[in-house]
């Protein structure tokens, strides 16, 4: 369980939250006969004004999650709390007051948008909705948010074609935030955008984050990205959390077999370094989330796995020599400075011509 | 695509995206506008329509002008010596008699009103019902959609012209019970179409953002996705129009459509038939006006649909830089 | 496949059902009271009673209907459509008179227009924008702007009507029928004019079909490699894309063809032929309702059996339908 005498309060609590997706069969009347196990028990816990990374493999149930958090749908189980409030069973009208304190922002911005609906109403459907305002006044309090996210007031009547992707996810920023929200979830927010306007995009939210105290709940699956704007982050494998820890020791010292595959993963520009590092390749895929390995999930693809992996899952808590906010779900956490290219012979050649450095 | 280390750019530093140029904010009424004003042939065809609208307008005004009403027989010497119909040109009677010697001009007009009463009507109230049946069934998905769903493909699947027969036959033959009986069977058309995009509009992520905001379920139907599905809709009920307006045409013909005297261009072609076909002017000129109708609106309805197009953007763009050229 | 299979066959039983379901109420249950229909002008209270009683129409309604339900079902000794109340006639005999008209109306029509409508569509789709483009589509709006009556009697005046007054008499005048069985040659010499006035119409729809189906599918990546192949056009339009843009004809073919064959009312009334839709129309004039119920359960029949054919042969021809 999280530690929640860390500093700052909590704002968003998930204890055990499962999302299982049923899947039907049938001539007429469908039985379930399986189901997707996309979010299998995750503690998450997001304390004010932070911004918690939430990063991992496409599938991984990152994004089923945070919609889950932001109760998109009804979660199969666990219990979801908001600013002390229960949100686990509530039905959508219930559900709306609550939605003003917490807003998301879409992967796409070519999707998220109405196509056929004029910008200032999109902006200002979160103000029409909750009757916040009307008229002139919301019109008034639209283009205010227009100048806020960098967008010109004037094109207020202009449909979301005509904005360029950097622009249009400024428009849903501008949405997200027509509500002084104190939560926001970044679904991918940059994923779909080139590079340079990345940067643009991720300094703005940093500034409303100063401006306004914003919280985020960043999911991304770029880990640099993830690295710069977040002050702590969470791996997700196959629907679980499988390390959590603050963005600086997180990098600096994973100690899950999975985050050190990742982070090896990724692509570094000094190519001195690049030679040199540990690179891990892990073999076989992602095993599908209908039917997910016993025990620790990653077993079948961590090259640490032992036979307690398969039967014992382990329990996402703090290890020795870690601090208090760093949670691994490991039974062998990967030790400083310890290789984990050189440890058994469960390594591929990767398709790019990269081979593991054998010990001597 | 990854940075190893994000380099904080100054927001003022990169240059303003400029917005993309070219549709500026149109609706896509608006766009069917523009893009009907170069279409000729679209503009032939309203103008006819216009011209029958006025003619089914001045229905009354005609009466009036000529001196004969719809129904009036054998008035103003309507017949000829023998009882017989008079040809068109004959003194007063620009259109001919009919063998009743009632003024067939006259009876045109009123023949108007009906077919484009029904016809406008009968798809209005089909197009209404078939949008909300439509948008229903697609948003909601799950027992309801089952249940709307088989109950269109059912009345798709009636032999409909039977049924329209049976239907007016109990419960005796009116223009209301027209306007309905055609409105029945035109609705599950478009109730079709609006059901498969309302099915794959609620996939979108922009209806996901709309639940986030806290819309409600019919704020979402009518002022996210409806928008989202008018183009396809104004092509079919442009061209339900016609359907609709030969449907009332044939009922009237089997004499169970708008019952004479009332004038129905229908119900005066079976008179035609009747008296055989030596007095050519009993038919010709419903036939004309009753064919006439219908084209314009299958060639509008396919003028809008090429307008809504967006692959035809490219014929409109050198349409338009013709008429420039032309202009300058 | 069987899975698919069975939905089909449910949902079309339960189509069938629908529709008798809906002939009944307006018939039995509608406000109005059809003993005193059939008995027609001598109305006494006693024929009433003996109507009432010979029809069970005093039964309570759920019990006319479970009768009525009874009579529907094709099961030797249940299935029983009653007589006509003109001629005494059982109603299937009328309507086993009747049908072997529409059958022989269907088939040759049939074969007209697919020809035309095919061809026509064919054509235009291998020469875009040219004039053999244009004058399908002005075809095309012709077909579709027309009623049938109009056409017929277009065709009548001036086929028959014209012709005869000048002494050319090569028509039959509307009401003449022969058999296949008596006279092959004066079978189709009656029904030329009623063939080409259901064909004409409906040609104009597959010729608008094929055109945009046969555009869709040469526009398709593999049609592309064809060519660059080395096939001649002819080929590649006539032995590859052809055959994958048949697709959505045949299956519209198969709906039509039930419609005709369950009665081309309006065709059959003007050139006074003694098929189904003819049938019934008068059968509805004077309110004949066991007439009338028959031929509507059997015209429902063809469509939805056609129905059913239909999705079976697209999920054969096109794999993916299977699976949604």
């Amino acid at each position: 369980m999280p530690d929640a005498t860390a500093s700052g309060e909590v704002l968003l609590r998930g204890e055990g939250i499962v999302k299982h997706f049923p899947i039907k069969q049938g001539i007429f009347f469908k039985r379930t006969v399986g189901s997707i196990r996309a979010v299998d028990g995750v503690d998450i816990e997001v304390r004010r004004g932070e911004t918690v990374g939430l990063v991992g493999e496409t599938g991984c149930g990152k994004s089923t999650l945070a919609r889950s958090v932001m109760r998109l749908y009804p979660i199969t189980d666990g219990k979801l709390t908001f600013e002390g409030h229960d949100l686990s069973k509530l039905s959508p009208s219930e559900m709306r007051p609550y939605r003003r304190g917490m807003q998301m922002i879409f992967q796409d911005p070519y999707g998220s948008l109405n196509p056929r609906r004029r910008v200032g109403s999109i902006i200002g459907d979160p103000l029409a909705i909750h009757k916040i305002a009307s008229g002139d006044q919301r019109k008034k309090r639209v283009q205010e948010l227009m100048e806020v996210v960098g967008l010109n007031p004037e094109h207020y009547n202009r449909f979301p074609a005509e904005f360029s992707g950097g622009q249009r996810q400024r428009i849903g920023v501008a949405r997200a935030l027509a509500l002084r929200p104190k939560l926001i979830v970044c679904d991918e927010p940059v994923s779909a955008l080139d590079v340079s306007i990345q940067a643009q995009i991720i300094n703005l939210l940093e500034d409303l984050q100063g401006e306004f105290g914003l919280t985020y709940l960043f999911i991304a699956h770029d880990l640099a990205v993830v690295q710069h704007v977040s002050d702590r982050v969470a791996v997700m494998y196959l629907g679980k959390i499988v390390e959590v820890a603050d963005v600086k020791d997180l990098y600096s010292t994973p100690r899950h077999p999975y985050t050190n595959a990742l982070l090896s993963a990724s692509v570094v520009a000094d190519p001195d370094k690049a030679r040199t590092r540990d690179r891990i390749i892990l073999s076989g895929d992602v095993p599908s989330p209908i039917n997910p390995p016993s025990g620790c999930r990653f077993h079948t693809r961590c090259p640490k796995a032992q036979p307690i992996c398969s039967t014992e899952e382990p329990p996402l808590v703090q290890r020795e020599g870690d601090g208090p906010n760093h949670l691994t779900a490991c039974h062998f956490p990967v030790a400083e400075g310890e290789k984990l290219a050189s440890q058994k012979a469960k390594i591929l050649h990767a398709v790019e011509g990269f081979l593991a450095e054998a010990p001597t | 695509m990854s940075l190893t280390t994000v380099q904080p750019v100054p927001a003022e530093v990169l240059p303003e995206e400029p917005a993309v140029k070219g549709i500026e904010g149109r609706t896509p009424l608006q766009l069917v506008f523009q893009r009907l004003r170069t279409d000729r042939v679209a503009l032939i065809s309203i103008i006819v329509i216009v011209l029958i609208v006025a003619l089914a307008v001045g229905a009354p005004l005609i009466a009036a002008i000529t001196g004969h009403g719809p129904t009036d027989a054998n008035v103003d010497n309507g017949t000829d010596a023998n009882g017989q119909p008079l040809p068109p040109g004959s003194a007063g009677y620009l259109l001919g008699t009919d063998n009743l010697g009632r003024d067939i001009l006259v009876r045109i007009a009123y023949g108007a009103r009906i077919s484009l009463l029904v016809g406008v009507l009968a798809t209005a109230i089909a197009t209404v019902f078939g949008m909300v049946i439509g948008l229903f069934a697609g948003y909601f998905g799950g027992w309801l959609d089952s249940i709307l769903a088989r109950i269109m493909d059912v009345v798709l699947s009636f032999p409909y012209v039977l049924f329209a027969i049976v239907l007016v036959s109990v419960f005796g033959s009116s223009v209301p019970l027209t306007i309905l009986v055609i409105a029945f069977f035109s609705f599950a058309a478009i109730g079709r179409i609006v059901r498969g995009q309302a099915l794959s509009q609620r996939e979108k992520e922009y209806v996901e953002a709309a639940h986030s905001l806290g819309a409600g379920n019919l704020r979402i139907m009518f002022i996210d996705i409806m928008p989202n599905l008018v183009a396809p809709v104004i092509v079919l009920a442009t061209l339900l129009i016609p359907t609709a307006i030969i449907f009332e045409a044939t009922l009237s013909f089997l004499g169970l459509g708008v019952v004479p005297p009332t004038p129905s261009w229908g119900n005066m072609l079976s008179d035609a038939e009747t008296v055989g076909f030596q007095a050519w002017w009993f038919y010709i000129f419903p036939m004309l006006f009753l064919l006439l109708t219908t084209l314009a609106f299958n060639l509008l309805g396919d003028a809008v649909r090429d307008a809504l197009d967006p692959r035809t953007e490219r014929i409109f763009a050198a349409r338009r830089k013709k008429a420039k050229a032309a202009a300058a | 496949m069987i899975r698919f299979l069975i939905r089909r066959i449910v949902l079309g039983l339960i189509t069938l059902w629908v529709i008798i379901t809906l002939v009944f109420i307006l018939y039995y249950a509608a406000p109005h009271d059809p003993a005193a229909q059939l008995a027609g002008r001598a109305v006494t209270p006693r024929l009433l009673q003996q109507i009432n009683r010979e029809y069970g129409f005093n039964l309570p309604i759920i019990v006319q209907y479970w009768n009525y339900l009874k009579r529907m079902v094709p099961w030797p000794g249940l299935f029983n459509l009653g007589t006509s109340n003109t001629n005494r006639l059982p109603v299937t005999e009328i309507i086993a008179q009747a049908v072997p008209i529409d059958i022989s109306l269907a088939v040759g029509s049939a074969i007209l227009w697919m020809v035309l409508g095919i061809s026509v569509g064919v054509l235009a789709a291998r020469r875009p924008r040219s004039i053999w483009d244009r004058g399908a589509t002005v075809f095309v709006l012709t077909g579709v702007s027309m009623p049938t009556f109009i056409l017929g009697l277009l065709l009548l005046y001036v086929f028959y009507y014209l012709l005869t007054i000048h002494g050319i008499a090569i028509f039959p005048k509307p009401g003449s029928w022969t058999p296949f069985t008596t006279n092959p040659l004066e079978w189709a010499h009656d029904l030329i004019l009623p063939w080409i006035t259901l064909a004409l119409i409906t040609a104009a729809t597959y010729s608008r079909l094929t055109r945009s189906s046969l555009l869709e599918t040469l526009g398709e990546d593999y049609i592309r490699t064809a060519r660059a192949k080395g096939l001649s056009e002819r080929r590649v339009v006539y032995r590859h894309a052809l055959r994958s843009s048949l697709t959505p004809i045949i299956t519209q073919f198969g709906i039509d063809l039930a419609t005709v064959m369950g009665g081309a009312i309006i065709t059959e009334s003007i050139f006074g032929l003694p098929g189904l839709g003819l049938t019934v129309v008068q059968a509805i004039q004077v309110q004949n309702l066991p007439v009338v119920i028959g031929i509507v359960l059997v015209a429902s029949f063809f469509v939805v059996a056609a129905n059913i054919v239909v999705d079976a042969l697209y999920a054969v021809l096109d794999p993916r339908v299977r699976v949604s």
